[in-house]
């Protein structure tokens, strides 16, 4: 097995999901705390039809999957300030609008899609060196951004309310953290693909949380998960030679399960000591 | 006496708000002074929430006037503390008390980073003392008790160091001996700031109250703390069951001397 790390492809592997999984315990652990996760998956599968719109205009797919995520991301944020119950019914609807156009898109394109398959469920045995800088880049930035905004998310994930009275300015605020979840998703549909962004981005964060005390906590324990999980998912795809990301998947929900009644018992193990 | 002469806090003229079409709060006059503990009470939908988010800019008026300590909401806001309902919290979030309660004092804090300083920690120390949840600073707000977790929302407000304190339905989630103490500490608070206490429950209302106004889409006050009949007639849609529990009268005269006289 340790023979694998000799093939660059494998070692590259392994870094792609490193850096994947930082930026998504950064940004999960809000996602998972503020219940956005439907949200997230809204604006993952958006982001297919960007895939879509990439073959049509002969671009990239991803930077097509990027603008279409980031666009929904903001057009989220903004119908969010204006009419806040009726997201959930506006999730659903992007979702399936986004998944309709990038078929249709496909489909009148002439000739094939060949990279289709691997950005519905992702390929991280594919990710070129170049992608590799881009998406350091990436998680740099987020995490940048996460550390001086800091405080200001935490008591916006908390409590929106409060934080507008205290002149926060909760709508830019989350207007900065859905365009991080846009940018976090694009980068994770290299690694486990549209269809699977919301488990990388929410499970190992709510696997965190079940032990977790503060934020700070939930944002290390959810990217050392995340390490875990794809690196395990990796090694097994390898050893198998089964798809990559459905099998980091398929680890973070067994985790995730497997935890679940452990979180009682650690929590009464704490109030006893 | 009764406070007349102190300075208004907040002042609420011809204010009209409407939402989808109703009439949300209709003509509401309400002026509230330095150190009053002030009750607003009404039915649950009256509009008594409606109104604090109004007090407090998070909802424009269609029109009248709303001015805080001599400037609009936005303006003063840094004077106000909030308290919102307990329901509208998630106590699942992984937060401390401490840090809950330290987070009152990012409205204060400028700049692109807002780190805390000794000063907000400090600030902070001082509310849960006051509030009497020192002892629980370093544990999750999951596992406090409900009476627990609703001082710590009241002491996140006062680490802000308020000059008025907004509470919203503070004593829903608190059982009868936690609500006299939780009143108490009210009743010292009052000492140095401004109380205003939106409730639906007459029943709980503290005899340290000195003023009360009925909310029910129209506001219905005598400027002193009794509760009269054309008040809750006016307020409440069917008074009769409320007042066949005998509360309105007890609530007050039993305690009049001691409001008017025996406090300051």
């Amino acid at each position: 097995m340790i023979e694998a790390l000799g093939f660059e492809f494998f070692r590259n592997a392994l870094i792609a999901g490193f850096l994947a999984s930082i930026a998504c315990g950064v940004i999960g652990s809000f996602v998972v705390v503020k219940r956005m996760a439907s949200l997230a998956g809204g604006i993952s599968h958006a982001a297919f039809g960007g895939i879509g719109l990439g073959y049509f205009l002969g671009i990239d797919p991803l930077a097509g999957a990027a603008a279409v995520a980031l666009g929904t991301s903001g057009a989220t944020a903004w119908i969010r300030m204006k009419a806040d119950q009726h997201l959930d019914t506006l999730v659903g609807a992007v979702w399936a609008t986004g998944m309709a156009a990038g078929i249709l898109f496909i489909y009148i394109t002439p000739g094939f899609a060949p990279d289709l398959f691997s950005y519905l469920f992702g390929n991280i045995l594919l990710v070129p060196r170049g992608t590799l800088w881009l998406m350091a880049l990436l998680t740099a930035g987020i995490c940048t951004i996460v550390a001086i905004l800091y405080p200001r998310l935490v008591a916006v994930t908390f409590d929106e309310e409060y934080a507008a009275v205290m002149d926060l300015h909760p709508n830019r605020i989350m207007v900065i953290l859905l365009l991080l979840t846009g940018l976090t998703v694009v980068m994770l549909i290299q690694i486990v693909g549209i269809i699977l962004v919301i488990a990388l981005l929410t499970l190992p964060a709510a696997t965190a949380r079940l032990f977790s005390r503060s934020m700070k906590e939930l944002i290390v324990g959810a990217s050392l998960l995340g390490i875990v999980f794809t690196t395990a998912g990796i090694w097994l795809s390898y050893a198998f030679d089964i798809p990559s990301g459905a099998t980091i998947v398929i680890v973070s929900a067994c985790v995730y399960f497997g935890a679940l009644p452990l979180q009682r018992r650690i929590q009464e193990h704490r109030q006893t000591s | 006496m009764g406070g007349v002469s102190m300075k208004p806090v907040i002042e609420v003229e011809h204010l009209n708000l409407s939402q989808n079409g109703n009439f949300v709060l209709e003509d509401i006059n309400l002026t509230i002074r330095e150190h009053e503990f002030h009750a607003i009470i009404g039915p649950n939908g009256g509009g008594k929430t409606t109104l604090l988010k109004v007090i407090l800019g998070l909802i424009r008026p269609d029109s009248g006037m709303v001015r805080v300590m001599d400037g609009t909401p936005d303006e003063m806001r840094s004077h106000l503390g909030y308290v919102p309902q307990f329901r509208t919290f998630d106590f699942q979030f992984p937060i401390s008390v401490q840090d809950m309660v330290v987070s009152g004092r990012l409205g204060r804090l400028k700049g692109p980073f807002r780190r805390f300083t000794h000063e907000d920690t400090d600030a902070a120390d001082e509310a849960m003392e006051t509030m009497q949840i020192t002892h629980l600073k370093n544990r999750p707000i999951h596992d406090i008790s409900g009476g627990e977790r609703q001082r710590a929302i009241i002491a996140r407000a006062l680490a802000g160091k308020p000059s008025v304190l907004l509470l919203d339905e503070p004593t829903v989630y608190v059982d009868g001996p936690t609500a006299v103490r939780f009143y108490d500490i009210l009743s010292q608070l009052r000492e140095s700031i401004t109380i205003v206490l939106v409730t639906h429950d007459i029943s709980a209302l503290s005899p340290d109250v000195t003023h009360i106004s009925c909310v029910n889409r129209r506001l219905f006050t005598h400027g002193d703390n009794q509760i009269t009949d054309d008040m809750l007639a006016g307020a409440y849609p069917c008074p009769v069951e409320l007042i066949a529990h005998g509360v309105p009268h007890r609530v007050i005269t039993e305690h009049d001397n001691r409001v008017f006289g025996g406090r300051k």
